[in-house]
């Protein structure tokens, strides 16, 4: 029994513990970002990684997710003869929710592991300590950049994503299903209102600040060669997609809770 | 030259990790112009002791001055100073993977000083042709080179900056007899072209002969012998006598247990 206790214990010390240092990293990468010298050259490269390149895969997820969504609402709201609401679900269940929440997985998977296996790589290969030995801030060269780029490129992004999975339920919605064009037009824009698309892009750049923080610290903190880079990836990708989720709700009930 | 400090001093330098003590009391004062290397077994806290002085790791307990200078527990920006009197040629080289050679031997001058690019460019085009490679070579990525080769960039890239101190962290591990020789007979040549003073860390007993004008010995956290590189065969200690000629018999003991 108190052999549990002591685990349960240990194991919520450890937690605390990890929340402090992830508290303290992001404190001091946020003032290391505001202050000079800044790198833009660094923080065009990642905003190009960031914003460009993951274009495709956002792409592909908002129109899927636009398009099963027209689908699914129709059939689902033909039971109770509510199949015109289908326009106004799409736009607002893409803008509210879905084009931040799953571009913001996706761009976790993409960016959050591949900064954590770079940095993490650079850590064990005491490049990092090259870089304080080269009398250049390691926070400022390789954090702030990255950083600053996650936060302004995702709502990009996810703006991005907004029209193409609209677009994608306007297909389904006109060519499958038998909407007329210009009613299924009037019908998004009717009921959609200017905060539905701007608390998904304040989502948007909060996932953003976590998925680059989260990668950034734990490559930072990785310790023992290949293994070690390879469980900072994982935890990169596993915390930063639970803190979207975490403040998904958080945000949703800023904007829309009562 | 009594009013001259030494270059480097460290007084009665702690450091351990956890319950693991690795440091344990280091005296040691490195004069100008001076070559001291410092030899012990892996694990005997050579790195750590070395990484202390750079300010990487905050020892516990001691003192460590630079140009008579305190430099254990300096504000970020002091150490900013001090660091550029620095130069590191690291274990594994740390070259920046993602530049070119000779982005990363101008790095110090670029990132660091502020230097313009096309001039820390010739500079780093002059570095390369000391350390025996060709222009070509510098408009290469470091993992196009062979093991040899990029340690000579790493060299280039420690006295890119003309360093006062230059750290060489196990500069022939890795590295075929005669490579390392060169590498040794590089290193001598640099420092003394310099005037630099130079602290080093190795096992490698022909290395230590070459580039020494002093050596100490490490062994459990302390400095057990220290004195002039050509009486280190006649030093009259078991246990510098079993280091530097191999033995597995003596008082050293390998701890076979980690």
């Amino acid at each position: 029994m108190t052999n549990l206790l002591a685990a349960i214990g240990r194991v919520f010390i450890a937690f605390l513990s990890q929340i402090g240092r992830v508290s303290a990293f992001t404190a001091l990468a946020v003032s290391h970002t505001v202050r000079p010298p800044f790198y833009p050259r660094l923080l065009l490269r990642q905003m190009v990684e960031i914003g460009y390149y993951s274009l495709p895969v956002v792409g592909l997820t908002a129109i899927f997710t636009g398009m099963v969504l027209a689908l699914q609402s129709y059939s689902g709201f033909a039971r109770f003869s509510a199949e015109g609401a289908v326009a106004t679900v799409v736009v607002l269940s893409v803008t509210r929710e879905l084009a931040p929440v799953l571009a913001g997985l996706m761009v976790a998977g993409r960016i959050g592991a591949s900064m954590a296996a770079e940095i993490g790589t650079m850590r064990v290969t005491e490049q990092i300590d090259a870089l304080t030995t080269l009398s250049t801030n390691p926070f400022k060269y390789l954090v702030s950049p990255r950083l600053l780029a996650g936060t302004l490129m995702m709502p990009l992004l996810v703006l991005i994503a907004d029209i193409i999975g609209v677009f994608g339920g306007y297909i389904v919605g006109v060519y499958k299903l038998g909407f007329n064009s210009a009613t299924y037009i009037s019908r998004t824009w009717e009921y959609l209102e200017p905060l539905d698309v701007i608390s998904g892009l304040t989502k948007a750049a909060v996932f953003g600040f976590m998925i680059t923080l989260l990668g950034c610290y734990n490559g930072y903190y990785s310790r023992g060669g290949a293994q070690g880079v390879g469980a900072a990836t994982t935890n990169a990708v596993v915390s930063s997609a639970i803190m979207i989720l975490v403040f998904n709700y958080l945000i949703t009930a800023l904007f829309f809770g009562q | 030259m009594t009013s001259v400090p030494p270059k480097i001093v460290l007084t009665d330098v702690h450091k351990s990790f956890g319950p693991k003590v690795v440091l344990d009391g280091i005296n040691l004062s490195v004069a100008r112009g001076e070559s001291v290397v410092v030899i012990g077994g892996s694990g005997t806290g050579k790195s750590v002791m070395l990484k202390c002085i750079l300010g990487l790791l905050r020892p516990e307990h001691g003192s460590i001055r630079i140009d008579g200078e305190e430099v254990v527990g300096i504000r970020a920006r002091e150490r900013d100073q001090v660091m550029r009197k620095f130069g590191m040629l690291f274990q594994g080289g740390a070259l920046f993977d993602s530049l070119k050679v000779w982005e990363n031997v101008a790095f110090g001058l670029i990132q660091g000083q502020r230097m313009a690019r096309a001039k820390a460019r010739d500079i780093a085009f002059d570095k390369l042709a000391q350390v025996g490679l060709s222009a070509a070579s510098g408009n290469l990525f470091p993992s196009e080179l062979s093991g040899g080769m990029q340690k000579r960039v790493a060299l280039a890239r420690a006295i890119a900056t003309n360093p006062e101190i230059i750290f060489f962290d196990e500069p022939t591990t890795g590295l075929d007899p005669i490579m390392a020789d060169v590498i040794n007979s590089l290193i001598v040549k640099c420092v003394k072209d310099m005037g630099a003073t130079a602290l080093s860390i190795t096992h490698d007993m022909a290395s230590a002969r070459k580039i020494a004008d002093r050596i100490a010995m490490l062994y459990k956290g302390q400095l057990i012998w220290v004195g002039p590189a050509k009486d280190i065969e006649s030093s009259g200690n078991p246990f510098v006598d079993q280091f530097i000629h191999g033995r597995e018999q003596g008082p050293i003991q390998m701890e076979l247990r980690a």
